[in-house]
């Protein structure tokens, strides 16, 4: 192809990837390292607030932004360097409990709160997604003509779901006086609170993430199982190899490629978990890094917001994928060297 | 045939629009409102509707969109439903307008209550109060022999003696939902222990014997709550109050109405309300107090603002109060309060007087340091002193990035 009928046909979305990821990603990059901050002044003010007979009145101190003639507030910014990470990584609190070798105190933060779950969901989660994708797979591929077409649509039926929608029926199943939870209950014969247990709530998140994400792995291993060459299996039924031990040597092997495909999209979308802390209102117990992004970015009701701690938050979470993403894309990149 | 019948359909609904419309005027200038979208505000907003050219938009995030819509020139509504908590955005950027010439033109029928003053300007037109109080059932209370609690050691032995009697399946209901709901429960109780959450240099107090007796007292409360206590809101309480779960819990006074909807309610009629507990003796009852109230913005032509005003004193008059008198504690003349209202009321006339909910720059990241920090007081991983000293190095922080603090 010569270079120029190449460029029109990459130029487009060379582009688009500049203006919609690049630059986002620089914006942040150059926020986490500076402060935005409103020009503040004191000054007494009389508020009249409403009572049920009577106003009352009192005058305070208080600090308002300076607006400038056009009624728009002045604000300053500043370069801070490194300090909007340090605030998010626990400043003081961070480095009292590494110097008590506190690793309570150091969970009590949020970021460490957060980074500690989202990895245990990562990859915890991770093993549950391949063998239960590839278990369906398996199963779809042996089943009868006549039953696939049902099978494979009620696998795929959790996939389709809206996330935050899955994440609230399986809430409701449990949450409060829950279908699952009176069950559970008239069985043991036991009072349950599951939402009061941050373990069952963790348990939950990861139960719906595997629940919502074991179809799309399902797709991907039986397109996969459709190319693998009939010939090695039969070889292999005739050297006497048993159903588990075809599994083992011809069939993973093959789907070995997609496997670290699904990985790879698994720990990039596991590591960025949001829906799951909404649907299953998981605040109080477990939050995710992307959440805490959220959380610093979402305004108060005086309208503060901290734009350069988000971007600080959410440049450590990419920081986080990239980490998490190294080794099996230099798997990846050796073997294709290698081929 | 189909259409035939569904143009005839919709020719009934206009005609229906029109005949219920009793507006004062007719109104030719597009006005646009936005506002939370509890009962009360639909009650407010469909009377304005009836001028016509208006249109309402009831949401919950309204918090969220309302100060960045309000910034826009010219703003995305002419009409804002604010509370004393979420005006102070508006303020602070200055996107809303004195109102004191429209008031003067066309607020004949307001009382000077309603004037919502800051630094002598009208700045908002309040139309109702709303209060966290004690909600009781009122037929537990007299089978057990019960006196109403006025106090939160009361509130307790009365917890005890009907988790004793076994009624109900937990004594008590909260809104302790982790983050905003939590923080203003802590708020209520600190305050009723005369707690002052920041210096006047803006730097953090929660760190305080009220701080510590506040936590105690919430602990001690959730002892008798359902364990799930950290997921439940508003709407989670008003629920177990409906389907019998609990007997006291305290609550909104905007969510009195519902108790008695036989349409979702078990309970109907059988619901009183009193004023909120103290927290410690000689002390105001341990909750603030907040109105709920329109503002207009500023980036708008005067015309604009001028029928903006004109539609919302239509949505606020007399006739408004008397279709929806259940819906809230209504400023407006005209208002009879119902035995639900009670309580609120009592609340808001005790002496001494709870304290409105401070409207401030550093009130917004306080409520937000508290909401992040409390959870792992009530999961138990800390104790009370660390909790506190935890939200004080979180607000530290915030304020820092917000320019409040050095």
């Amino acid at each position: 192809m010569k270079f120029k009928t190449f460029a029109m046909f990459v130029g487009p979305s060379v582009f688009l990837m500049l203006l919609f990821i690049a630059f986002p990603l620089v914006a942040v990059l150059l926020n986490s390292f500076q402060v935005t901050q409103p020009v503040f002044t004191t000054q007494e003010i009389e508020t009249c607030s409403a009572g049920f007979l009577e106003q009352s009145c009192t005058t305070e101190i208080k600090t308002i932004p300076v607006l400038d003639e056009n009624g728009d507030t002045v604000t300053t910014t500043e370069w801070v360097g490194l300090s909007s990470y340090a605030n998010v990584l626990g400043g003081d609190r961070l480095t009292r409990a590494l110097s008590n070798f506190d690793f309570g105190e150091l969970l009590r933060i949020d970021f460490w709160k957060a980074l500690r779950f989202t990895l245990t969901f990562t990859l915890i989660t991770l093993p549950f997604v391949l063998g239960l994708g590839l278990a369906i797979a398996v199963v779809v591929n042996n089943a009868t003509r006549a039953v696939k077409g049902p099978v494979i649509f009620v696998s795929l039926l959790p996939f389709i779901i809206t996330p935050v929608i899955g994440a609230l029926s399986i809430r409701w199943l449990f949450y409060g006086d829950g279908i699952a939870t009176v069950w559970l209950e008239a069985m043991f014969d036991t009072d349950l609170a599951v939402a009061a247990n941050g373990w069952a709530v963790e348990f939950l998140m990861m139960f719906y993430r595997v629940w919502h994400v074991a179809p799309f792995a399902f797709v991907i291993f039986y397109a996969g199982l459709q190319t693998v060459n009939q010939d090695t299996l039969e070889s292999a039924v005739i050297d006497g190899a048993s159903r588990w031990e075809r599994l083992r040597y011809v069939v993973i092997p093959h789907l070995m490629p997609l496997i670290v495909f699904i990985t790879l999209i698994h720990l990039m979308d596991a590591y960025r978990a949001f829906e799951e802390v909404i649907g299953f209102s998981s605040e109080s117990q477990r939050i995710t890094l992307q959440y805490l992004t959220y959380d610093y970015l979402q305004p108060d009701d005086a309208g503060n917001r901290q734009i350069s701690s988000a971007s600080a938050s959410a440049m450590l979470t990419m920081i986080g994928v990239v980490i998490l993403l190294a080794a099996p894309l230099r798997r990846t990149w050796r073997d294709h060297k290698g081929a | 045939m189909l259409m035939k019948r569904l143009a005839l359909a919709g020719a009934f609904a206009l005609s229906a629009t029109t005949a219920m419309a009793d507006c004062a005027f007719e109104n030719d200038v597009e006005v646009k409102s936005l506002s939370a979208g509890f009962e009360a505000w639909k009650a407010v907003t469909d009377a304005m509707a009836e001028c016509g050219n208006f249109s309402a938009e009831l949401d919950q995030e309204f918090r969220t969109k309302q100060p960045a819509a309000f910034a826009a020139d010219p703003s995305l509504y002419a009409i804002g439903g604010v509370s004393n908590g979420t005006i102070t955005p508006l303020l602070n950027e200055g996107t809303i307008r004195p109102l004191d010439d429209l008031v003067e033109k066309y607020g004949q029928n307001l009382t000077p209550n309603q004037l919502i003053r800051v630094d002598g300007d009208i700045m908002a037109i309040a139309m109702m109060v709303n209060t966290q109080h004690l909600m009781y059932r009122k037929d537990i209370f007299e089978e057990l022999g019960l006196e109403v609690p006025t106090t939160y050691d009361e509130v307790l032995e009365v917890a005890a003696a009907i988790q004793e009697a076994g009624v109900v399946e937990y004594p008590l209901g909260a809104t302790m939902k982790s983050g905003w709901n939590l923080a203003q429960d802590f708020n209520n109780m600190f305050l009723g222990y005369g707690g002052t959450f920041y210096n006047d240099d803006s730097t953090p107090a929660v760190n305080s014997e009220a701080g510590i007796k506040a936590l105690e007292t919430m602990k001690a409360l959730t002892e008798y709550m359902d364990p799930e206590y950290l997921v439940s809101d508003s709407t989670y309480v008003q629920q177990q109050f409906q389907q019998g779960k609990i007997a006291m819990a305290n609550l909104w006074g905007s969510r009195g109405g519902a108790m008695d909807d036989p349409a979702e309610s078990d309970v109907v009629g059988k619901v009183g309300s009193a004023a909120a507990p103290v927290a410690m003796e000689g002390g105001a009852p341990a909750t603030t107090l907040w109105w709920d109230g329109i503002v207009v913005a500023k980036n708008i032509p005067d015309e604009t603002a001028e029928a903006a005003f004109r539609v919302a004193m239509e949505g606020l008059d007399t006739d408004m109060v008397q279709g929806a008198n259940e819906d809230a504690i209504w400023l407006i003349p005209g208002y009879e309060p119902n035995e639900m209202a009670q309580g609120a009321i009592a609340t808001a006339t005790a002496d001494p007087t709870p304290i409105s909910y401070p409207s401030t720059s550093q009130m917004g990241l306080m409520h937000t340091a508290i909401g992040n920090e409390l959870d792992a007081f009530f999961t138990g991983d800390r104790s009370a002193e660390e909790t506190l000293a935890a939200i004080e190095e979180s607000y530290t922080a915030a304020a820092k990035e917000a320019g409040l603090l050095e």
